[in-house]
């Protein structure tokens, strides 16, 4: 089974491009690999715990929960969260904060690297 | 124990979005990755401005006159401070009436040696075909 590493940058709310990370995540994981995923720029609204599940919007919390559960590593971007006024208190729990060097690290030892550019 | 070459491509112009100062910064973190790997492992990157990413390497940008933030110009300055290879496209300045004089050609006022690479496509295909992984902004 291989590893497979995602950067993901676009935001919840607006282009579906999170939603689509999300679901390539679990469907990787489904099929035995191990899924790294960085969250950066925009993607760091994930950062917040706490979200509301309305019908006409995307809500992923739940989902990324269950995959962090099943041991996909989550980890967002601290300056990019600091910067939109999530603290490390918000942060849901299992997921990490660390600076971008932790990005680039893991993609040294994955097979594949997805990266998933913001709007 | 080895070395892993990320190329960092950055298609987009600076601004009116965050993608190409992300670029900037992920890209000059590489200098810290080894923090998280095995002794002896290395990030190598290279930085590459095609389409109207081009754009980010025009001089004497005053972003933080204007937006109150540091410029890109700035970081791809740092950039080359931290001996990052930084390659332009040539034939994408040529689209957009660029001349080498209208951008950022080295960062000798802040020490740097290493200079800006004005690349052709066929080159700047070359490095990307030599990196395992590509990352586009």
């Amino acid at each position: 089974m291989g590893v497979l590493t995602m950067g993901v940058f676009p935001s919840l709310v607006g282009s579906g491009t999170l939603d689509f990370s999300f679901k390539l995540a679990e469907a990787a994981m489904a099929k035995g690999h191990t899924v790294n995923l960085w969250l950066s720029g925009n993607a760091v609204m994930m950062a917040k715990k706490g979200q509301r599940a309305f019908k006409d919007y995307s809500h992923l919390e739940k989902k990324m929960m269950e995959l962090i559960g099943k041991g996909m590593e989550t980890t967002v971007c601290e300056a990019c969260a600091e910067a939109r006024g999530y603290h490390k208190e918000d942060t849901p729990p299992g997921m990490k904060r660390a600076s971008m060097d932790w990005y680039l690290a893991k993609t040294f030892k994955s097979d594949r690297v997805l990266h998933i550019g913001g709007e | 124990m080895g070395a892993l070459k990320l190329c960092f491509v950055v298609q987009r112009p600076p601004y009116k979005s965050e993608n190409a100062r992300l670029a900037l910064t992920h890209s000059i973190s590489s200098q810290t990755a080894e923090i998280h790997l095995d002794d002896g492992d290395t990030i190598v990157p290279t930085l590459i401005f095609v389409g109207d990413g081009v754009l980010n390497a025009v001089k004497n940008q005053q972003a933080m006159k204007h937006y109150g933030v540091t410029s890109t110009e700035n970081h791809i300055k740092n950039g080359l401070l931290i001996d990052m290879p930084v390659w332009i496209c040539k034939e994408d300045m040529q689209r957009l009436g660029l001349t080498e004089a209208q951008v950022i050609t080295d960062a000798e006022e802040m020490g740097a040696e290493l200079k800006m690479k004005f690349a052709s496509f066929d080159e700047i295909q070359k490095e990307m075909e030599a990196c395992p992984h590509l990352l586009f902004f």
